[in-house]
């Protein structure tokens, strides 16, 4: 398989939505745009586990290499492994949903529209790259588009929430700029962006140890490490619908990807040094995001905030260093992106009736739109780690890895994770409770109107997503644990 | 060797129903909703049926021993080459017996359904979460792996929430719906994390294999889990008993009882399957499948669960004979009587005659599902009959409710252990395992089976006695008893709690699979029989007419009385820890520190940036002759600096 469409199709898509001559047009053609892209990711996952079935146990397949900038030695390189395959469909799932939800932008559709196929260009380039030149141009592709859906789209005070996520999210480009300088110059006489080629060189421990945090921080940003997560309640709750699903559906993975990929792939011995770092910042977040979960009262804010409590599910995989640990933070990278899609998605749809976001005011929702109803039940359910459902086979997979370290400081970082998941059933049912079950408090409520078709299919494909996880998870598990297992031949060497 | 595929057709039945009313129930069938659940619902009863036929009759047996036979495992979820979630059928005694019990009592309670939840506004949603919660618990029992068990324990837990929750429009439905989930949550943190230590030691998480590697003596696994500890205490003591937190969770057992009585929100037949016949009997069953590593690696865990189950069994009972709501009475008694099935398997031992514990508590279990599921289906009938709960607006019903009221009795009679019903010949080996093993909690179990006798005569006199029912105040009640959607099941339960303590339990289930036997001890059960018989003739004498009686006996005993009304308070810490503690200690200050003291730091970074952007963006002026200043003064100072370094 070709991988190069993967990025034309975004890219003409792209170009497509500015020819268009209406709102309508423009929708259709990102419909259109999202849903090929969405049909190519299936191909990928179908010739990847192909060739894997047929003993191709090549790192990467499907490599493209064309030199760019050969007096830099940067080319455009690109290949996937399972992991990356992964995350491709992720993107795919959240890309069409969030052009679904957003069929009623009336405000510059076109201009909407392109933002967000230019976002999803650059999430699957990054996804794809084995450069890591090209890798940083693709995730300031994605980064960019964000500040305008939100500085232009958005709501509240979205000036503020703009700026601080474009800020924060630049100031964690920069250092991982630095990072990828840093490696490039530290990989021999003959200099390398390689991917490949890094992750075969040893670089030596006392520049690694100057780099990794530079780069995990760095990445860390975009994945709310603690505590560099405050863009991410703001970011969200300003954001569009769709703005908020690609935020924490894409660019969040982007970072966590990042950490796993660049910075602990290719710098395995200062992550080793790190690790228990990484695991104290991440059981802090773990926990601390799901506490102050608890006490939001805006729905946009409970997401965000759990956000940054299930995201630090991902950093104490990574932060573990094993095998099974490391499948689990993949799988709770593609888990989180669609359940949290979905939760913004259906925090979209009553927003959009209700014209609050405050649960207090709420209530009683069920009897009047089942369907959205319904929705946020199985998005809450997936959030609280329900068997079924995507989050719980994502969570205990993390568990089951991390109990394989022994030492009382990992015990302890672990059982803190567990105990996470009660605090999570707390506020996913506080939450629950106030919006949709509970008498109608504002008897205006009784006009409101169910799910558009729109809205229903967008829904329904993330749910066939999570659910396709939480019932037969094999299939993901067989996909990303290999990659996960040439991650792990660095650490243990 | 069974089909494993016919088995599987057991809880795949109720999934397909749970799908179809789910998906289509609320658009295609509505009324006919209930018809096709309670359809799928008797081909699983008739499978399990003809299954445990099979087992206990043909194939199961191998020299005299009851074999644990796996027809069907798939590896679902892989850790390594030896760590995996599998999905499995595990068929032993305990889970045929359970697959038994678990689809009769829901068959049962979808016939009552069809009567009781007509012209219900969800009608056909009760009847998917009611397929949806049988499947779950099938899937439950039949398990063969510690995980899969964990997985359908959740799926359990989440039924329960929505069925409690059912009627979501009341606030306090929507509180107990939330309080049964979260409770059991935390129980399940508990279990969660013994999982991982067992599994951590075992190497394992298939349920065969860790019990076998985690008793053979000598085996390193085992030498390992003995070995390391924890404050003081064993690994494999701190993983049995996390495993235990977990199950007392879900079998409301002291002290994490305090979701069932709230629990009692859900609609009445959800009570008799999940809050009463089956739920919440899974923590015992838990224990019970557990058995082996519980009774040979970690006594000292066993002894928790005795004495768990002993306060909870007495604990209850004081509470429930001070509640008037009817449905939180039956919930008391369920606490108390499965604390019965806890201290049985407490103060077993594995193997031979020592053993007789264990087949006590799983006989218990197989006779209370019949008669507690009875009591609250009755329960059922009377409420929708008088629309409340309280005892205050019921009484002599005994001549509106003929069938309702003898079916009643004889459930009565069942759990106050008065022979021959099914109750007496369980709880008699229950008292006898305890006499046997430990003295103390075999009195604790002896004074509750007294008060037992009373709180439920006390019901029963309150109920269909005391005085002549006044139709006032339900003139439009006209339906009677509800006709025989109402009536048949609770005739067959009744027949159930007479004839099912006539079974010969030990040839069936031992803590070993071999046959015990267990005889009847007429000596010994004359104290058990007369303090039964104490009960009930205060309860008649006490509430059979109207009478000021009562009062005066609980205003003499003024403090006792209001301690065990307020439940002792124990609802009322826990408020104060979830409220006071967790919300305002914890989640208050972390929210509070996040926007004001980690963003804080973010917004001072820009503001300063912004700040001495501000003061020194002066410099920057664009006057040629300021320039020159500036270059002079560099000038002289670099001169300067190179002329006198």
């Amino acid at each position: 398989m070709n991988l190069s469409v993967l990025l034309l199709v975004p890219t003409l898509t792209a170009i497509a939505i500015l020819l268009a001559r209406n709102a309508n047009q423009s929708r259709w053609i990102a419909f259109a745009g999202s849903a090929i892209q969405f049909g190519l990711a299936f191909a990928l996952l179908y010739a990847f586990s192909h060739e894997r079935t047929n003993g191709n146990y090549e790192q990467m397949l499907f490599v493209q290499q064309y030199n760019w900038f050969p007096a830099w030695n940067i080319s455009y390189h690109i290949g996937v492994d399972g992991i990356a395959v992964a995350m491709i469909l992720l993107t795919a799932f959240i890309v069409i949903a969030g052009v679904l939800v957003s069929w009623n932008v009336i405000y510059r559709t076109k201009e909407f529209y392109f933002l967000l196929i230019l976002l999803s260009a650059g999430a699957y380039g990054f996804f794809l790259s084995l450069d890591l030149f090209i890798l940083f141009f693709f995730l300031e592709v994605a980064v960019i588009p964000k500040y305008l859906l939100i500085g232009i789209w958005g709501s509240g005070k979205k000036e503020y929430s703009a700026n601080k996520l474009a800020l924060m999210l630049m100031g964690g480009s920069a250092l991982v700029l630095v990072g990828l300088l840093g490696m490039y110059f530290s990989s021999g006489h003959e200099k390398t962006f390689d991917v490949l080629r890094l992750a075969q060189l040893h670089i030596p421990i006392d520049v690694q140890r100057i780099f990794f945090p530079l780069l995990f921080i760095g990445f860390g940003v975009f994945t709310a490490l603690f505590p560099f997560h405050t863009w991410v309640p703001d970011g969200h709750s300003s954001a569009p619908t769709a703005g908020s699903m690609f935020l924490a559906g894409i660019s969040m993975k982007l970072g966590s990807y990042g950490c796993l990929r660049v910075a602990t792939w290719l710098m395995p011995d200062a992550a080793k040094e790190y690790a228990p770092i990484v695991i104290l910042l991440s059981a802090i977040a773990i926990l601390y995001g799901a506490f102050a979960t608890m006490m939001q009262k805006d729905l946009k804010y409970i997401n965000a905030y759990s956000s940054v409590s299930h995201c630090g599910f991902i950093l104490l995989g990574i932060g573990m260093l094993t095998k099974t640990a490391i499948t689990g933070a993949v799988m709770q990278m593609v888990s989180h992106g669609l359940m949290t899609a979905l939760f913004f998605a259906v925090i979209g749809m009553i927003y959009e009736r209700t014209h609050t976001r405050n649960v207090s005011e709420m209530g009683g929702l069920m009897k009047v739109m089942p369907f959205i109803s319904t929705i946020f039940f199985i998005a809450g359910f997936c959030s609280l780690g329900l068997p079924g459902f995507s989050g719980f086979v994502a969570e205990m997979t993390i568990f089951m890895g991390s109990w394989q370290n022994t030492g009382l400081f990992y015990r302890v970082a672990t059982v803190a994770a567990c105990m996470s998941i009660v605090v999570t059933a707390v506020y996913i049912l506080r939450a629950i409770g106030q919006t949709v079950m509970g008498p109608i408090k504002n008897q205006d409520y009784l006009q409101l109107k169910d799910a558009k078709w729109n809205e229903k299919l967008a829904a329904i494909i993330l749910i066939l997503g999570i659910i396709a996880i939480g019932v037969a998870p094999f299939w993901l598990n067989d996909l990303v644990r290999p990659g996960a297992e040439i991650i792990m031949q660095r650490i243990v060497k | 060797m069974p089909n494993a595929i016919y088995i599987a057709l057991i809880p795949l039945l109720p999934l397909a129903g749970f799908l179809l009313l789910g998906l289509f129930g609320r658009r295609i069938f509505k009324n006919n909703s209930g018809v096709i659940g309670t359809l799928l619902m008797m081909c699983a009863t008739i499978i399990s049926l003809y299954v445990a036929y099979g087992y206990f009759f043909e194939y199961g047996k191998v020299n005299g021993v009851y074999q644990k036979l796996i027809p069907f495992k798939y590896a679902w979820l892989v850790f390594s080459k030896d760590l995996s979630i599998d999905m499995g059928i595990t068929l032993d005694p305990i889970s045929v017996m359970m697959l038994v019990v678990v689809t009769f009592i829901s068959l049962m309670v979808h016939v009552f359904s069809l009567a009781y939840m007509k012209g219900e506004e969800r009608f056909s949603t009760f009847y998917a979460f009611l397929s949806l919660f049988t499947f779950s618990m099938l899937g439950l029992v039949i398990s063969s792996n510690i995980f899969q068990i964990y997985i359908f324990w959740e799926l359990v837990g989440v039924s329960s929430f929505l069925l409690i929750g059912y009627y979501y429009d009341r606030p306090s439905a929507v509180a107990a719906s939330k309080k049964a989930f979260i409770v059991t949550r935390f129980a399940d943190l508990g279990f969660l994390i013994g999982i991982l230590v067992l599994s951590f030691y075992s190497g394992t998480l298939d349920f065969n294999e860790l019990i076998s590697r985690l008793t053979a003596p000598g085996s390193d696994q085992l030498k390992a889990a003995v070995t390391s500890s924890f404050m003081g205490i064993s690994a494999i003591t701190w993983g049995t008993f996390l495993i235990f937190i977990g199950g007392a969770g879900k079998s409301a057992m002291f002290p994490l009882h305090v979701w069932l009585p709230d629990a009692m929100e859900g609609p009445t037949p959800v009570s008799a399957l999940i809050h009463a016949a089956t739920m919440v009997v899974a923590g015992v069953y838990l224990v019970a499948r557990l058995f082996p590593v519980f009774a040979m690696a970690a006594p000292d865990s066993l002894q928790i669960v005795a004495y768990v189950g002993a306060v909870s069994a007495l604990l209850a009972a004081v509470i429930a004979c001070t509640q008037t709501d009817i449905k939180r009475v039956l919930a008391y008694s369920t606490m108390s009587q499965i604390g019965y099935m806890m201290f049985a398997l407490g103060v077993a031992k594995y193997g031979g005659e020592n053993g007789l514990g264990y087949t006590a508590s799983m006989f218990h279990l197989f006779t209370h599902a019949m008669f507690k599921a009875l009591l609250f289906l009755c329960a059922g009938a009377v409420i929708h009959f008088v629309h409340s709960n309280e005892m205050a607006d019921m009484g002599g019903l005994r001549k509106k409710l003929p069938v309702t009221h003898i079916a009643f009795l004889i459930a009565c009679l069942s759990i106050a252990g008065i022979p021959p019903f099914s109750g007496f010949f369980s709880k008699e080996e229950i008292l006898l395992a305890a006499w046997q093993q430990n003295r103390t909690i075999y009195w604790i179990g002896l004074i509750t089976s007294g008060m037992t006798a009373f709180y439920m005569f006390r019901l029963y006199f309150s109920i269909f006695w005391n005085r002549d029912f006044n139709d006032h105040h339900s003139a439009h009640n006209h339906h009677g008893e509800g006709g025989g959607l109402i009536t048949i099941p609770l005739i067959i339960l009744a027949i159930g709690s007479i004839v099912s303590g006539f079974i010969p339990f030990g040839n069936f289930v031992s803590s070993d699979g071999s046959r015990l036997a267990t005889g009847f001890h007429a000596s010994f059960s004359i104290m058990p029989v007369s303090i039964g018989v104490i009960g009930i003739l205060i309860a008649g004498w006490l509430y059979k007419k109207q009478s000021d009686k009562p009062d005066k006996i609980s205003s003499s005993l003024n403090g006792l009385y209001k301690t065990a009304y307020h439940k002792f308070y124990i609802d009322e810490i826990y408020l104060f820890i979830t409220k006071k503690i967790l919300f305002n200690l914890v989640g208050r200050p972390a929210a509070w520190f996040d926007r004001n003291v980690v963003d804080g730091l973010v917004n001072f970074t820009g503001n300063t940036t912004q700040v001495i952007s501000e003061k020194i963006k002066g410099i920057q002026s664009g006057k040629v002759q300021q320039y020159a200043i500036y270059f002079l003064i560099g000038a002289i100072g670099l001169a300067a600096l190179i002329i006198y370094w």
